[in-house]
């Protein structure tokens, strides 16, 4: 496969995946039990998404290291309403200096 | 039924919220065009990846794998299986916007972690599609502006994960989950999913982990709900508090 090839093909198998999530017919969705089901679906995705970006290494292996300290920082300033931004930047500053304390 | 709005202050408020995923985002692209043109992708073909695949985790792994020597049928693969739960998010979105006819090509295109983590995070109905559009937009522009200029210039800030940018998303993910997470209903769909995602990751390739932490919310949806209910986020007609009729 040419890299084109490759590139054109990953996109448009992408945006088939992204379009399918709106071609379901609204009738199939709007039972009580598959309105619950596609209402918690972003809640399990980012959730899982959160916890394979904090604790696995590149193969797929877990792991804890600077990022679980962001993370960890940052449920604290949430628990403490701090606003979104300062969150992020908290959790980012807490990875980042740990690291350049040669941990993590 | 009364027109949905949103005060100017709401709506400063999910703009800003939608800017700051889009910057945090965007400092990635430059990692990405940097990666991409020293995997042998050209300037065209690193461009085409963010402007027409436009999702960050298929795009790191279509040129991990092709940097990798690997098959263009592996990279395709990869990709597809880490696109899969756009999709899934595609179901809730839908109807979150109430899209119909060609606007599902450019809502489908903007349908990405960082958009429906926006959206979902929104108590009103308007303001969960501001959230969406503004993200996807922000992103979509910030994602091909650095991709342009990583792929130029080369990654100029060095590794992300020295200014510990790899723990700023999913700190932000998190941030974003946060009020739903008032619901004990979706608390513990989020802890299992989260612990079904870290059994599953040393067994399973890239994108499976997180496919497989669906089952939480399918488990859940099957259960009768308990405690307060998380109606008002569910998006079907009428359930939206700006769609109430006024009392």
């Amino acid at each position: 496969m040419t890299l084109w090839a490759t590139v054109l093909l990953a996109s448009g198998f992408a945006f088939a995946l992204k379009f399918l999530g709106y071609v379901v017919p609204h009738q199939v969705l709007d039972g009580a039990v598959v309105s619950r089901v596609t209402a918690m679906l972003p809640v399990a995705l980012l959730s899982a998404l959160v916890a394979v970006q904090t604790f696995t290494a590149g193969g797929g292996g877990l792991t804890l290291d600077a990022r679980a300290a962001g993370l960890a920082v940052a449920v604290t300033a949430l628990l403490l309403r701090a606003p979104f931004l300062v969150v992020v930047i908290l959790a980012a500053a807490t990875a980042a200096t740990l690291r350049a304390l040669g941990w993590g | 039924m009364h027109r949905s709005h949103l005060d100017d202050q709401r709506r400063k408020e999910v703009l800003r919220q939608c800017l700051s995923v889009g910057v945090a985002t965007g400092a990635y692209g430059l990692s990405f065009g940097a990666l991409s043109v020293a995997a042998g992708l050209d300037l065209w073909q690193t461009m085409a990846l963010s402007a027409l695949l436009f999702s960050g985790a298929s795009q790191f792994a279509v040129v991990g794998i092709v940097a990798a020597g690997g098959s263009g049928a592996a990279a395709v693969t990869t990709s597809s299986l880490l696109g899969l739960r756009n999709g899934l998010y595609g179901l809730q979105m839908s109807r979150l916007l109430g899209v119909r006819g060609l606007r599902r090509v450019p809502a489908a295109h903007l349908t990405i972690d960082e958009s429906t983590a926006v959206a979902i995070a929104q108590p009103e109905r308007a303001a969960q599609r501001l959230g969406f559009w503004g993200t996807g937009l922000s992103v979509f522009v910030l994602w091909n502006l650095t991709t342009l200029l990583g792929a130029l210039v080369g990654n100029a800030l060095g590794d992300p994960k020295r200014f510990g940018l790899d723990a700023a998303a999913p700190a932000a993910f998190c941030a974003l989950l946060w009020p739903r997470l008032k619901s004990p209903d979706a608390r513990a769909v989020a802890v299992v999913a989260a612990v079904i995602a870290l059994v599953v990751a040393p067994h399973a390739p890239a994108g499976i982990p997180v496919l497989v932490a669906a089952l939480a919310a399918i488990v859940a949806g099957l259960l009768p709900s308990r405690g307060p209910s998380d109606q008002k986020y569910l998006g079907g007609p009428g359930t939206s508090p700006d769609e109430e009729p006024p009392a």
